[in-house]
């Protein structure tokens, strides 16, 4: 057993660390203001080679893996979730492609995407929710060499800066398919966009589909493909990515809880000295253990091929409540400097609460889990 | 104008961001360095991005020279990441405890033998040493000019470049005929960030590894043997100020402080 990374993951990790402190670090105040996600960055992802790390060599990407995956978003996301996960979500939109695509569908989206050039986005969750797939109303109508998509998907990253979305609608009573449309194609329109209390800088809003014609050789696999397709890619992608974004918090606010409680003085010594704030701190410190051993755990074994959604389901449910738990704990540890807006700890908290209902809520995630349990050790 | 070699010699350090961790070993009075992570040397970074900058403009190649332990290896690994296209690293237990002289008599060797370049490229000084004593050393042994403290290099033509020097208040631009030793500072450029797959291409890459012999260097003029320079003693100065009062009418205490200021040859 071997639990160090591979020399060329060591370095992706130092360069990520890199842009994340030099370019993203000095934007998070104004993305934090403003809710906007900053293109500049988005394209410097791209040039970077973050965009293409699950596409394989032949179609643009480096094929460098789930698990380097990982390590990318949870220093990008030490930095800002918000900037992770809009990442993140764009390796989601290419997974249909990646993992169910023909070689001219490859062909056709992949290489833009992997350079950035192009930012995907997965279009599941409707407002009647995203966790029931089967109830979902947006209709795609076949109309000769056509489908017409109706309908109206909410909660969705990267909507209004998405090129190419993956949509999912219903092609029959109860026949799930899946579709790329471009952001160009008439019908498609971003339409809310929301006002989230956290992760502010990472775009989510409602996509209208309004007599969306796309050909059918959008269509990802066949008709009745795309709840399998759906459900795959935002397991294997989807899910790791939240949890890497929610690792990066929780790496955080390992990081400043130790630098506050050594620096900060109380009956004359660093409040490191209490045993109370050393709880704490160690309470943060199993959260993060436990998180990103998971998150590695669950990547590693996708990278080996095998199935791993009560792996990711746990990976996911463990960082998203423990940045939530951990931010919470570092409010308590910085005392009533941790809620003021010049200091990270509130930050950190709004940015993890988005986190646990994104890619199925924690309870979801346990179904999943359950199902996966039950099989295994029956 | 077209060029033939870009050479930039870089160092592996330890990491200055854990400045505060770092120790030094009492008795052979050097940096422990095994505690602290290691990078290539800040300085060093912006040499290698200054040599990038030329090859992209006018072309032929940049070759990377380091000295050091097998683990320097890493730093060789990551300029080609950043685009480097080859690394040499000089390392045998011979070239152990070298100090500047002896540094440079090894780097002059290797470079030698590699032949063909314009210019030498080197960060000015290290966050470890903080010498600065290596570039114009290596020019020495080179028979070859240099110039410190560069903040802007422009090509005149093959033969001759325009440097932008910083100085206190101020920069002086002086012309250097080529080749040349180079030695930058940080306002130079802002290095780059390799790309993932420039990462993974540098794994894939070999990194040249020579010894004392493969340079044929003397073996009285390497490592410790052919090292001049001895540490008998680090400490941290006291910077404290002498103050002095004086006292008295202001016509007097004026008077007094002209009279202070001339014997200290102040004024």
């Amino acid at each position: 057993m071997d639990f160090s990374f591979t020399p060329e993951q060591e370095m992706l990790r130092k360069t990520a660390r890199e842009f994340a402190e030099r370019e993203v670090a000095p934007k998070v105040a104004q993305m934090d203001e403003t809710g906007k996600v900053p293109m500049d960055l988005v394209k410097r992802m791209g040039e970077l080679g973050f965009g293409g790390m699950i596409i394989p060599k032949e179609y643009g990407g480096t094929g460098v893996g789930h698990l380097a995956r990982i390590i990318i978003l949870e220093e990008i996301g030490r930095v800002s979730a918000a900037m992770a996960n809009t990442l993140q979500i764009h390796h989601l939109g290419e997974s249909p492609i990646i993992y169910f695509g023909t070689d001219e569908q490859k062909r056709k989206w992949l290489p833009s995407m992997a350079s950035g050039k192009k930012i995907g986005a997965l279009a599941l969750t409707e407002p009647v929710g995203g966790s029931d797939v089967l109830g979902i109303q947006t209709v795609a109508k076949k109309e000769g060499d056509a489908y017409v998509i109706n309908g109206r998907k909410c909660f969705i990253t990267n909507s209004h800066i998405s090129d190419v979305c993956g949509v999912i609608a219903k092609t029959g009573e109860q026949e799930i398919t899946c579709f790329i449309v471009e952001k160009s194609t008439p019908g498609f329109t971003p339409g809310r966009e929301e006002d989230k209390f956290g992760l502010r800088g990472c775009n989510t809003g409602e996509i209208v589909l309004e007599n969306c014609k796309v050909p059918a050789e959008n269509m990802i696999g066949k008709p009745g493909d795309g709840l399998r397709i759906a459900l795959s890619c935002i397991s294997n992608v989807g899910r790791p990515g939240v949890a890497a974004a929610a690792l990066g918090i929780v790496r955080k606010c390992l990081e400043e809880a130790v630098k506050y409680a050594n620096r900060r003085p109380l009956y004359g010594k660093p409040i490191a000295n209490l045993q109370a704030i050393q709880w704490l701190i160690t309470d943060i410190y199993m959260d993060y253990e436990i998180s990103r051993w998971t998150a590695y755990y669950a990547a590693w074994l996708r990278d080996q091929g095998v199935r791993c959604d009560t792996e990711n389901s746990l990976a996911k449910f463990w960082a998203t409540r423990g940045a939530v738990r951990c931010a919470e704990r570092l409010i308590d540890i910085f005392g009533a400097y941790g809620v003021l807006n010049e200091y990270v700890p509130q930050r950190l908290l709004r940015d993890a609460w988005p986190l646990v209902s994104a890619a199925g809520t924690s309870e979801i995630m346990r179904l999943v889990m359950a199902g996966g349990i039950l099989k295994k050790y029956a | 104008m077209s060029f033939l070699n870009v050479i930039v010699c870089i160092k592996q350090v330890p990491d200055p961001q854990y400045l505060s961790k770092i120790t030094i070993d009492p008795i052979s009075k050097t940096i422990r360095r095994e505690d602290v992570p290691a990078v290539i040397n800040p300085l060093d970074k912006h040499a290698l991005e200054e040599g990038l900058r030329i090859r992209d403009e006018y072309g032929g190649r940049v070759i990377v020279v380091s000295m050091g332990p097998p683990q320097a290896e890493l730093a060789c690994r990551e300029a080609l990441a950043m685009g480097a296209d080859e690394a040499i690293l000089l390392c045998d237990k011979a070239f152990a405890g070298a100090d500047t002289l002896s540094t440079s008599y090894s780097l002059s060797l290797a470079i030698k033998m590699v032949g063909g370049f314009n210019v030498i490229l080197c960060g000015n000084e290290t966050v470890d040493g903080s010498t600065g004593q290596v570039p114009p050393q290596l020019a020495d042994f080179l028979n070859i000019p240099h110039v410190t403290r560069a903040r802007k290099i422009e090509f005149i033509d093959e033969g001759m470049a325009r440097v932008e020097r910083s100085i206190e208040y101020g920069y002086m631009v002086v012309k250097v005929t080529l080749p040349a030793v180079i030695a930058v500072t940080r306002e130079i450029n802002i290095p780059r960030i390799p790309t993932v797959s420039g990462i993974l291409e540098a794994h894939q890459r070999e990194i040249k590894v020579w010894t004392a012999k493969d340079i044929e260097a003397e073996e009285e003029r390497i490592g410790l043997a052919g090292s001049p320079t001895q540490v008998v003693d680090i400490f941290s100065p006291e910077i404290g100020r002498k103050g002095e009062m004086l006292r008295g009418a202001p016509e007097e205490v004026v008077k007094l402080l002209i009279q202070r200021l001339h014997e200290l040859g102040v004024i």
